[in-house]
Parts: structure tokens; sequence; C-alpha cells
């Protein structure tokens, strides 16, 4: 498809493209770890939110700093930062969500030499009052450290209009899924995810507006006969991960929806562009679908799961994470009890590294199709 | 943490050493006497005792539970009781076969496994009727407790301790106060009674009482000779993490206090020689602590303070003796595991320049990120700082598998030499 062309590009050279980018407008570029990151105040401050996926390049600085123990994720964007592959930053946004990515706020703290620092101690309940209003004070917290971080004053007006092009892209995005969900073979997920990864870095207008004609287009085809192909639902959590996607195509599957932050977490949920804007935002983040570092009841990850695969018409789940991740790893063995009640087969693959997963993974997509 | 079954590594001497003899804490045998019956009850028949049992986190505030008249239980405290009496590679593997990764906190591990098989040494813990999950220690008690939560299906209460990278504030503040008056309410409504305020100003004052008292027998050590190790600390942790705001505890810490007292005076230390003062860092490796106490004893190296056993008064400079109720909000927000790691490194300093120490021990546990994470920083501010000589020591605290002695003992020596 011509129009994923940028896409492609950007996602090819991330760096290259916010280096432009903050050459040609003259912005700050805010580095960012979660999608519990409220984007819309980076946005609304004039800078580029960029989402950290690290690289994957060889580990060899970050050795000195974080012990074998920890996700590829973490290890890989500190290695990054050492190598000075993340120069182009003015600063860095972690929102608290896992232990490593808490030490790594720490460390990166004290060792990258970025002139702004936030730490976003959101909480993790999210399912009480109390932990609603503490957030609302997070947010109203986190607007003030930018503006002084970065010297400028985040007016209502501002905000507004980051909230509302923050919506376009939801909106967007979700549409995308819509079309999958309908016709996998209209796009494919490998594509998909290109435009997420992309998404998470780019200048959001721009991103509202180039993702408006892909979505309008790709709506107004008439739908094939409906896929042969098995469909299926991931869950986990893929930052830096090797094209899972490709493989899972290759191998005849099709995937229906994701349980990703870097895909339906990522959209899911508006925000009210009226009213107490701070206060709009935090209630987006405390109700979207909850990230396995927080918590909102004990069954909720599950239950949305179940969901998905049932709205979906799923015929098996892949759970993918990274290996060292505590979160996901506690929470697998109970959706995976739970998806087996409803009939619905699953694999587990954990990811140490981009480079010695992707056979693996073939080998064991293959297997699995085959079984579905 | 640490238990009764603690030492069930010490193999009894055949022949008795009379300067052994004189070196061993005679109080080690009231503290297993008052944990056996401390779980001698908590096993027995809930109408027989007519109390509750909540299952709660270590850093957790126990206090309101006393109030309450609920038993509280820690499973991170049977944790390192199945670590000393190695059972928990068996624990470790079960969990595994449940599904979850053998990279995860192996109390939790073995505490999931147990549960399920009424495993570990005292046969499985007793079953909980509400879980108290403090995560001012880290996230994985989050996880673990929801896990646990659905397995017994009781009520879960969560009190949510903001980390404190670089400060507490007040909208921190708030929060945890509001939750502390939630989980007031959460434990009238369970027990169906009202909260004791009286009471709660009693056991207040018993607690701030016996952390006081045991951060005074920890001081001890800062006499030449040391009169106990960090590896006596281990042991006699438990009661003020397991009966903190109890008479018991209070009792128990001023009786052990007076030996080392005593012991100062008549100059007994625990090293026959005492070359060397060391302070460890991170949870002990459970299933070693006899041959790692005799690694470093045979090496004249004393471990004289650690960071793991002040844990349980490192905040208690933010408590109100007052207003205890009103002031735990932060004191158990602010534990040095729930800061930033540069506020662990100046723990660690401050504590090699109060207990003049010559070195440092890092326990590089892999089950514990939160702990273990940042400790390479840690050792480069005190190098920086203090220029001291520090050792990293890679192992798990309960799951055996991941421990190889003959690297750490290569590891010892050559730190030990770096020393003289
Ligand atoms: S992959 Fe897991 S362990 Fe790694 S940063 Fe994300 S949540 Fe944390
Ligand atoms: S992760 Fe660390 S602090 Fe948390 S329960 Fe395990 S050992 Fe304790």
């Amino acid at each position: 498809m011509e129009s994923l062309s940028l896409f492609h590009e950007i996602n090819a050279k991330p760096d290259e493209y916010a280096a432009k980018w903050k050459t040609e407008t003259g912005g700050k570029v805010i580095g960012n770890f979660c999608s519990y990151t409220p984007e819309e105040l980076i946005t609304a401050s004039g800078a580029l939110p960029f989402r950290i996926l690290g690289t994957g390049a060889d580990i060899s600085k970050a050795d000195a700093y974080l012990q074998s123990y920890s996700c590829s994720l973490v290890r890989g964007a500190l290695e990054d930062a050492l190598a000075g592959r993340l120069d182009f930053l003015d600063g860095t946004v972690f929102p608290h969500t896992c232990d490593s990515i808490q030490r790594l706020s720490d460390i990166w703290r004290m060792n990258t030499g970025f002139p702004f620092h936030a730490d976003l101690v959101m909480p993790v309940k999210l399912d009480t009052e109390s932990a609603g209003e503490y957030m609302v004070s997070v947010i109203r917290k986190f607007r003030k450290d930018l503006e002084k971080g970065l010297g400028i004053e985040i007016t209502d007006d501002m905000l507004k209009d980051a909230i509302v092009t923050s919506n376009r892209v939801r909106k967007n995005l979700s549409r995308l899924y819509a079309v999958r969900k309908q016709n996998p073979e209209l796009i494919n997920s490998s594509d998909l995810h290109t435009i997420f990864r992309a998404a998470m870095l780019m200048d959001r207008k721009q991103l509202a507006d180039s993702l408006e004609p892909i979505a309008a287009s790709l709506e107004s085809k008439t739908a094939t006969a409906a896929t042969k192909k098995k469909r299926v639902v991931l869950s986990g959590g893929l930052c830096s991960m090797p094209d899972v996607y490709k493989v899972i195509e290759a191998s005849g599957g099709a995937i229906v929806w994701d349980d990703f932050c870097t895909g339906s977490r990522y959209f899911e949920g508006f925000i009210d562009e009226n009213g107490d804007l701070e206060k709009n935002i935090a209630e987006k983040y405390m109700e979207r679908v909850a990230c396995p570092a927080k918590h909102s009841g004990i069954f909720s990850r599950g239950e949305y799961l179940v969901e998905k695969i049932r709205e979906n018409n799923a015929d098996g789940v892949i759970f993918v994470f990274l290996k060292f991740c505590d979160p996901h790893s506690f929470d697998y063995p109970y959706m995976k009890e739970m998806i087996e009640k409803e009939g619905i087969p699953s694999m587990l693959f954990e990811i140490e590294d981009k480079s010695s997963s992707e056979g693996q993974l073939k080998t064991r997509c293959e297997a699995f199709m085959e079984m579905l | 943490m640490t238990s009764p079954e603690n030492k069930t590594d010490v193999k009894p001497d055949t022949k008795k050493d009379p300067d052994k003899e004189k070196r061993k804490i005679k109080s080690d045998k009231k503290m297993r006497e008052i944990m056996t019956a401390y779980y001698i009850e908590a096993k027995t028949p809930k109408e027989q005792t007519g109390k509750k049992i909540a299952w709660i986190t270590s850093g957790g505030p126990v206090e309101p539970l006393q109030v309450m008249d609920v038993i509280p239980i820690y499973p991170e405290n049977y944790g390192a009781m199945i670590g000393a009496s190695k059972m928990g590679v068996e624990l470790c593997e079960k969990s595994e076969e449940m599904g979850y990764s053998s990279d995860l906190c192996s109390y939790a591990r073995a505490d999931i496994a147990s549960s399920t098989v009424n495993g570990g040494p005292i046969g499985g813990l007793p079953e909980p009727d509400m879980l108290i999950c403090c995560n001012n220690i880290c996230g994985t008690v989050l996880k673990w407790y929801e896990v646990q939560a659905r397995y017994y299906n009781v009520p879960l209460f969560i009190l949510d301790t903001p980390i404190c990278h670089t400060e507490f504030n007040s909208d921190m503040k708030r929060y945890v106060v509001t939750q502390i008056q939630e989980y007031i309410s959460f434990l009238e409504k369970i027990c169906g009674k009202p909260f004791d305020y009286d009471r709660m100003n009693e056991v207040g004052a018993l607690s701030i009482r016996g952390q006081a008292l045991w951060q005074e027998i920890l001081d001890t050590t800062m006499n030449r000779p040391a009169p106990m190790t960090c590896f006596d600390a281990f042991f006699h942790l438990a009661m003020i993490v397991t009966l903190r705001g109890t008479q018991t505890a209070v009792d128990y810490y001023e009786s052990l206090l007076a030996e080392m007292k005593e012991r100062i005076a008549e100059g007994i230390g625990m090293l026959p020689h005492e070359k060397y003062r060391l302070v460890w860092d991170n949870l002990p490796i459970w299933y070693r602590l006899r041959w790692l106490s005799n690694k470093f004893t045979d090496r004249s190296a004393c471990l004289v303070a650690d960071t793991y056993t002040s844990g349980w008064c490192s905040s208690m400079k933010y408590l109100d003796e007052n207003d205890f109720l009103g002031s735990m909000a932060e004191m158990y927000t602010r534990i040095f595991l729930n800061s930033g790691t540069d506020i662990m490194a100046d723990n660690i300093i401050k504590m090699v320049e109060k207990y003049e120490a010559d070195g440092v021990v890092f326990h590089s546990n892999r089950s514990c990120k939160p702990y273990s994470l940042g400790q390479y920083d840690m050792q480069k501010l005190i190098q920086k700082k203090v220029g001291i000589p520090t050792l990293m020591i890679e192992a798990d605290m309960v799951d055996e598998r991941m421990f190889s002695e003959s690297q750490v003992e290569t590891r010892i020596d050559a730190f030990i030499e770096m020393l003289k």
C-alpha cells in the first residue's frame, strides 16, 4: 500500500525522524516508556512524545548498570541511551509500572544526563475513588513539571488542542483495527504494527492527518471472501520485539486483536474534550484496560481477553512477552486457564531478545496453527 | 525475613567447644519458642481461637490487625523458612509446572506452590480470611496477592504506597492517609466490629518501642568486637516483622538487648577474631546462611550490619509518637526500599560510617528486582564517596539452583584480599 511508505520509513529510522523533526520545528523531544504516559500534555507543551522501544542493538554498555535478569526493553533502552542513540532527547518520562522500570528510572536519572526527567508516580490501583483523585493530582503535577522543565506555559487551549488531536489519532487507529477484524486480508498485521510503532513517535497532527485517508480508503474496499486463516488474538506486551506479526502471518495465522501496549492499549478510550481537562485525562487512564502492572480487580485482564476472543471470533491465543517480565508472567497462568475454559487453545512465547527468537517462534507458530 | 527453622543447617557439634559455647547467643532458644507458639496458634482451628487470619506483606501495616485481634501471617516469612529448610527448589519447580516463570520472585513462587500442596516446613500456612498487600516493597507482591485472592477467594486490600524516587509529596501523603482510613473500614467490615482507637494508641506505642529496641540491638555491633553479626540479625528479625506492635516482641527484644550489652561488657564478640567489618546488602541467602557465615568468620570478616534487617526501623523517623495512626502513612511509604537508588546508596554509606565498615557485600538477588537493580550504581557511589571495596554475589534467596558455591567462594577470597 503506497500510503504506508511514510510509516515504514519512520519505523526504519525513528531516531532520524525525531532529529529531523527537532531541527525543522525547533521543538523538544521527550522520550517516554509506557502507554500510561499522558502524551496529550507533552504534545500540548509543543514537544514531541517519543516512545522508547529499544533498537535491539547488542548490549555492551548497559551491562555495567543492569543485571542480566532485567528484560530486554529495559536493558536495550539504557544501551541506546548510553551509546548515544537517543541523543536527540531533551528529557524522559517514566510512568511508574513494573519494578524494573522503577529502577531504570533511577539509573537513567543518575547516568544518562538528559536535561529533563519526570517520574509519574501514578496509582497502582485503578479501581478506587481515592486512587482516582490521586491520579488527577499526578496529572496536574506532571503539567507543572513539564512547564517548569521545558520553560513554557501550557494553556487550557493548548491542552484542548492536543486532546482533540490525540482523540483523532485514537479514533483512526481503532478504525484500522475494525477493518482488520472484519477482513484481515485488507491490512496485514505487520503493516498495522509498523503504523503503531511509528505513531508513537510521530508528530501527532501529522499522524492524525495521515491516518485519516488510510482508514477511509480501507473502509471503502469491499470485503473479499472470509479469510481461511486461523484467527488469533495476541496477549502480552511487546515493546522491543522482533516482527512477530510477520512470523504469525507467514505460518497461516491472521491476527484479529491484541492486548498490547503497542496496540489496543494505546488507542482504547477517549478523552472528554470539555470541562476539567486534567481530570478527563486522568479518567481515561483510570478506565482504560489495565496493564498487568496495575490493578483493577483480580480478573479484569482475563475477562477482557475472553471478551475479545468472543467479539473477534478467535480460534486461538498467542501469549507473547519478554523474558524477565514479572507482571505478564504472573498473569499468564490464570489467563490461560480462563480461556481454556472457553475451549480456546493457546501458546506462550517468551522473547529473550530479537535475534535469538525469530527462528524458534516460526517453528512454534507453525505447529500451533497446525493444531488449530 | 527469618524463621525458627532458620538455623536448621546448623549441625549440632558432636563435641562442645567451650569457646563456641561462650559465643552463642542465649536468647536464641526463647526466640524459637515464641515463634513456634505463634505458628501453633495460627494453625489452631479458627473455631478454637476465634480469630481471623490475614496474610500480609512484610512491609505492610500490621498494627491495625493487632488492634482487631487478627492473626497476621507473613508468606514472605514462610518463604524464608522454606529457603532455610532447603525446600525451595521443590516448591519452585512445582510453581513452574503450574505455569509460573522461573524468573519470578522465589518467595512468591514457593508460596503459590505451597498453597496447593500444603508444602514447606510446617505443612502449609493457615488459610487466610483476607489478604493485605502493601506495595512499598515491590510490584511483585501485588501480582502475587492477586494470585492468592483468586485461589482462596477472599477479599484483598491493597495499600498503594507511591514510590518516592526523589520525593514524598503532599499528594502522595493525602492518598496514603486516605487509604489508611479505607484499610480500617475494610477491617471493620470483615471483622464485624468497630475499630478500637484507644487500643490503636497502645499498639502504636508498642510498635514504636519494638522498632526502637530493634534499632538499639542492631546498633550494639558498633562495638568492637561486635556481639552479633547480621546472620544473627536475620534470625532475630522475625519478631519485629511478625509480632510488631505486641508486648511479646517488646519483652523479647528487651532481654535480647540486655544480653548484647552483657556481651559487650564481657568483651564477647561473635567472631573469635574480628579483623574486617562488613555491611551486607539485600535479602539473606537462606539456604546457605551457615556456609556463608563460616566463610566470612574463617577469614576474620564480621558482617556488622545490613540493609535488610534495618529495613524494619529505617523509617521510624517519620513516626509521630503521639499520633501513630496519623503518621503511619508516611512511615510505611518512606521505607528505604520504596525510595530512589541514590537514597538507598546513601543509606548504605551512612551504615558504613556508623559501623566503621571496611567493605560492602552486595547480594545481587535475581528474585528481587527492586532491591537488586541499581546495585551497580550503589557500588560506584560507595567507591566514589567512601572509597572502600565492594563485593557482588550473584544468587537467589530461596532458589538454590541459582547458587554456585565455587564461584561465590572465589569471589569472597578475592574480596578479602582487597581488604588487606
Ligand atoms: S516488558 Fe515487563 S518487565 Fe519489561 S519493562 Fe515492560 S512490564 Fe517491565
Ligand atoms: S520481589 Fe523482593 S521485595 Fe518483593 S516479595 Fe520478592 S523478595 Fe520481597
